[in-house]
């Protein structure tokens, strides 16, 4: 049975309690909201883009500890990528925050750097949702989406 | 299961009650699943509200049905159908005298509160409610009592009307009252509020909307499991609630409905049993009350559900209401009393629910942490998002109370709670 710290990862609390990158970006060129309709988790999403890059990226809002820190944690990431190299990113933090370990006990996370942290959320499938909102913001927002994502 | 649970099984609580004193470890024999470990934990079972666990003599009245007695009932002229009628019938008969309804043709089996509260809607709304006509309801519903009402206001250009409620979750009579004209075509409201607990004076506000000839539908689904319930003396129209909730099986609750309002209401769905002739050219309806009744009915689920009310009756209502107050009250005392915890829903009456928030925590993960000491709570909007819109709160933690639960048992999710300010700290 997973311990709960290893969901509450003390680096996933302390980016709960002190998200970086937390402000609006009134000029953005690119922004998107996002509902977690449950839990009532709420988050906006804002980017300025530099041709195909992520100058600057930031969000705003309210949510658990893990939707919190992992928006904050997913800012400082794609700061400064491709909008191709952020979707990949998100795809990969999907698979570890989704699947079991595989078999010989390697983590998919290896290559995801402290993004790691979020593989304890595998074992409380309810709270994938909260771990994946800010990215699935994310990805509406490089989208240019006007709709606001559900994770329902 | 231990062998103590197997014999209490077979003999059910009400027939060797022998003592004034409310045993509660002695209930909770009755009840499988709190001796199964959750997590490696004890289960500590505080989402009541969201559904109740079932008493061995529940499944066991399912399980004999089937084993027993299962066949169509109102159509064979065969051994087995004449007793899956009568058992289906009898179990109507136990709602009837659980809500004191004057006449058993006035309780409709239904899939649900939910259920229940559509078919008011869709019958008696559809035929009485116009443009320019006006639903009330309270601040405080379950989405189930608002949306069916807003599909029919939207149909019918109605509009819909809310009574606000004061900071402590109690219904602002006055105002309420005050909402009431000639254009108030029905009334709708919660007996017991789902996500604060609170308990409305529905006597009172029956009286209120009769002075304007406003039927009222009364969910009760929150009340059923905690309260007496005397559809006579509340004089309310529609009185509804869900099997699941009162110690019975999900997919069966009931709709209670006055005998002559209930006779002008046209059909809800249409099929067998609902009818007494059918031609091409034109079907005449059954009699009360399987004309609201279509198609074969949970006749397992019935005879559940009244072996889950003969449960609670051998209890005894007013001692369930009696004991779960004391609970209730000593788990105000103790989770109010906790440091940058507040209780949403301080209402001076209430049953069954403490709704609270912690300080910077979010209630999704204070669920988390509880569930990982074996703790079940229900956490988030409650299917009530107006109520966390008038208290500013995104959701809340909900723990709900059953006839099972213990002062231990409150202490343990204090316990929990302060579990939840450590990894937070």
């Amino acid at each position: 049975m997973s311990d709960l710290r290893d969901l509450y990862q003390e680096l996933i609390l302390e980016h709960s309690k002190a998200p970086r990158n937390f402000r609006a970006v009134p000029d953005a060129s690119l922004h998107a909201e996002g509902y977690n309709p449950l839990c009532g988790d709420h988050f906006t999403v804002y980017l300025q883009m530099e041709g195909d890059s992520i100058r600057d990226v930031a969000f705003q809002g309210a949510g658990c500890a893990i939707s919190k820190a992992s928006a904050s944690m997913m800012t400082q990431t794609v700061k400064g990528k491709t909008k191709t190299e952020a979707e990949e990113i998100f795809h990969r933090f999907h698979e570890l925050v989704t699947n079991q370990p595989s078999a010989n006990g390697a983590s998919k996370g290896d290559d995801l750097g402290k993004l790691a942290v979020f593989a304890g959320v595998r074992d409380y499938p309810v709270r994938v949702k909260c771990a994946t909102l800010a990215w699935h913001t994310l990805h509406a927002a490089l989208e240019g989406s006007q709709q606001p994502v559900s994770t329902e | 299961m231990s062998s103590v649970a197997k014999q209490q099984a077979s003999a059910p609580y009400s027939q060797h009650q022998d003592t004034g004193r409310f045993d509660v470890e002695r209930i909770r024999l009755d009840f499988p699943i709190l001796h199964h470990p959750v997590r490696g934990k004890t289960l500590v079972y505080l989402d009541n509200a969201a559904t109740s666990q079932k008493p061995q003599v529940v499944i066991d009245a399912i399980r004999n049905y089937y084993e027993r007695d299962n066949a169509n009932i109102h159509r064979g002229v065969h051994f087995l159908s004449e007793r899956a009628t009568e058992e289906y019938e009898r179990a109507r008969r136990t709602i009837q005298h659980f809500v004191n309804a004057s006449d058993s043709r006035e309780v409709i089996f239904t899939r649900g509160t939910t259920e229940s509260i559509n078919l008011v809607a869709q019958t008696y709304g559809r035929k009485n409610v116009g443009a320019g006509d006006e639903v009330l309801v309270t601040a405080m519903e379950h989405h189930s009592n608002i949306v069916p009402w807003q599909l029919l206001c939207e149909e019918k250009g109605a509009r819909l009307r809310v009574g606000p409620i004061d900071d402590r979750g109690a219904l602002l009579i006055e105002e309420f009252g005050k909402l009431m004209g000639p254009r108030t075509k029905l009334v709708a409201l919660p007996h017991v509020s789902n996500a604060l607990g609170t308990v409305n004076p529905v006597a009172e506000l029956v009286g209120m909307a009769h002075r304007w000839n406003a039927p009222v539908l009364v969910d009760g689904a929150q009340a059923a499991p905690h309260i007496q319930i005397d559809v006579q003396a509340l004089g309310c129209d529609f009185y509804a609630f869900s099997g699941h909730k009162v110690y019975g099986p999900t997919g069966i609750g009931i709709l209670y409905g006055k005998g002559l309002l209930l006779d002008a209401m046209p059909p809800y769905q249409g099929g067998g049993d609902m009818i007494s002739s059918v031609t091409f050219e034109k079907t005449s309806y059954n009699k009360l009350p399987y004309k609201f009744e279509a198609g074969t009915p949970n006749v397992a689920g019935a005879i559940g559900l009244g072996a889950a009310l003969d449960y609670m009756n051998g209890l005894g209502i007013a001692r369930i209401a009696a004991y779960e107050e004391e609970v209730l009250a000593y788990a105000m005392e103790a989770v109010s009393a906790l440091p940058d915890v507040t209780v949403i829903g301080t209402a001076p009456h209430k049953a069954g629910v403490v709704s609270f928030v912690i300080e910077g925590i979010h209630p999704h993960d204070i669920g988390t942490i509880l569930d990982q000491e074996g703790i079940a709570v229900r956490t988030g909007h409650h299917c009530a998002q107006p109520v966390m819109q008038r208290f500013n709160v995104p959701a809340t933690v909900r723990a709900s109370f059953a006839v099972y639960n213990t002062k231990a048992e409150v202490d343990a999710l204090v316990a929990g709670i302060r579990k939840v300010r450590e990894v937070f700290a």
